[in-house]
């Protein structure tokens, strides 16, 4: 029964095609026919897990980090919170990637290609939740949090001597 | 030109002090083992033909064993039982003094150079304690002959393991863990590596290219990797450079000397001095590289290459410039 398990694999989002045609196509369905693909794409990646892992690694290589923090937010806003400005559904995060926002968010239109701006929709997506919880990474690839309190190293507090500049002045 | 496609990885044509005391005690292990094979089958056919021949004869009746034979009996296993601990501890002896050879510490002035593990590429980085004398590339490891080079190896995805058969046995890349590995090269020649641990879909095309070369060829190769990118001399190449520097190339990788400095994919400053693409897998030729660069999905699925939308002319603008990149 187990090894039956394993059987069926996670399909990958390889783009084999020729990406000219393909892709303008699916930058149109998004942006302006918004129905139908729109539902298809979301479902899709929201229930992958490797495009999840693989939009990831790109969140941290093309340094989304910077502003975004690992979705605690910084100079951008956080990430896995539950307010969005300019709304949660996958095709207006795609949006807010590909053609900026105000005050900060820069264009990445033709930096980041769809094949990858997809997969990161999908990895900011499940940072607040709405990706489905079966396909979501389980697990970090770093080591995150401060240590228990029950492992931090003993210390004995001392007295601080300030140095004179520190001094207020009289 | 070499194509280094041709040419075999075999541990047992060593290039290398290390490879060497490999292979021989490879060889010591084959002839042992050969001459033990021979003897047990030589063994083995005398009893069928003994057993033949007395088949043929009268049936006898065969009774207890005398003292005499039952003796005779115990002297032979307990004979062939010595020899088989004495020849196991005979190799083990021999692997142990090769063993010590191999490991023994580098010299302190060991050429330096940083290995990195990517799905599904090498990053190489020659060490220097002057950080502009530092010299990035990808999949291609030159090193002189003669003079020992200590591989510091590391890995940001998965394990991986770097592996030059002609050079020394594997070793792994482990995440988050650095290792050691380190060899003298004896003879010059293209030898071909290969990560030797599997590290996903493209692990079979994690290949690289191996050059040992004399020691002045070696140093002129270094300077030449320090210089940063050439001015690109035609207007297409410019156009190139342009293309490069406002298109997603720029998001991935770098050219000294533009403002391309990211490090997610291979360095490409010196992209037209080596002899393969795609981490040893393509010939670097211009037709291959279009292939690769409008999509590399086609060529090697997986790869973190995306796809790229370019006309013919950005793309032959596109290529004018990378094939100036010696």
């Amino acid at each position: 029964m187990l090894m039956l398990m394993s059987c069926k694999r996670e399909e990958r989002a390889l783009v084999t095609q020729s990406p000219s045609l393909e892709m303008q196509r699916s930058r149109y369905e998004v942006n302006v026919a918004s129905n139908g693909e729109s539902a298809r794409i979301k479902t899709w990646f929201d229930r992958n897990s490797w495009s999840m892992a693989q939009g990831k690694q790109l969140y941290d290589a093309y340094n989304c980090v910077g502003c975004h923090a690992h979705g605690g937010g910084g100079m951008g806003p956080p990430l896995m919170d539950e307010k969005w400005i300019y709304g949660s559904e996958p095709q207006q995060i795609y949006g807010s990637i590909v053609y900026g926002r105000p005050n900060g968010m820069p264009s990445f239109h033709g930096k980041i290609p769809d094949s990858q701006v997809w997969p990161i929709v999908a990895y900011v997506r499940s940072m607040s939740g709405l990706a489905d919880q079966s396909a979501a990474n389980p697990r970090d690839d770093h080591m995150k949090g401060p240590l228990p309190p029950s492992s931090v190293p003993e210390s004995t507090p001392h007295e601080v001597s300030l140095p004179n500049s520190a001094e207020q002045p009289r | 030109m070499n194509n280094s496609a041709d040419i075999i990885q075999s541990a047992l044509n060593p290039a290398a002090v290390e490879a060497a005391h490999i292979a021989r005690l490879w060889w010591i292990f084959f002839w042992v083992t050969l001459l033990i094979f021979a003897l047990v089958t030589l063994a083995l056919v005398f009893a069928f033909v003994r057993h033949a021949r007395d088949a043929t004869s009268e049936p006898q009746i065969i009774g207890e064993p005398d003292a005499r034979s039952q003796s005779r009996t115990a002297a032979v296993v307990w004979s062939l039982v010595a020899m088989t601990v004495a020849i196991l501890f005979a190799l083990l002896i021999i692997d142990f003094f090769t063993g010590n050879k191999i490991y023994a510490a580098p010299d302190a002035n060991a050429l330096g150079i940083k290995i990195t593990g990517h799905q599904w590429w090498w990053e190489i980085e020659y060490q220097n304690p002057q950080p502009s004398e530092i010299v990035a590339t990808a999949n291609e490891i030159h090193v002189p002959v003669g003079k020992p080079v200590k591989f510091e190896l590391q890995s940001v995805d998965v394990i991986h393991s770097f592996w030059v058969p002609n050079m020394h046995g594997k070793k792994d890349l482990v995440p988050g863990h650095p290792t050691t590995t380190w060899f003298t090269a004896t003879r010059a020649g293209e030898f071909r590596g290969q990560c030797a641990e599997y590290c996903g879909e493209q692990h079979a095309h994690m290949r690289l290219v191996f050059v040992a070369e004399p020691a002045p060829q070696f140093d002129h190769w270094l300077s030449e990797q320090k210089r940063s990118a050439p001015e690109p001399a035609s207007d297409s190449a410019r156009r190139g450079r342009d293309i490069f520097v406002s298109r997603q190339c720029v998001m991935c990788h770098a050219i000294q000397g533009t403002n391309a400095r990211a490090t997610l994919g291979p360095d490409l400053t010196h992209l037209a001095s080596r002899k393969m693409i795609a981490a040893g897998e393509l010939p670097n030729t211009r037709g291959y590289l279009a292939g690769w660069i409008l999509n590399a999905q086609v060529l090697k699925p997986g790869t973190q290459m995306p796809p790229t939308q370019l006309g013919a002319d950005d793309l032959n603008a596109l290529l004018d410039y990378l094939e100036s990149l010696k």
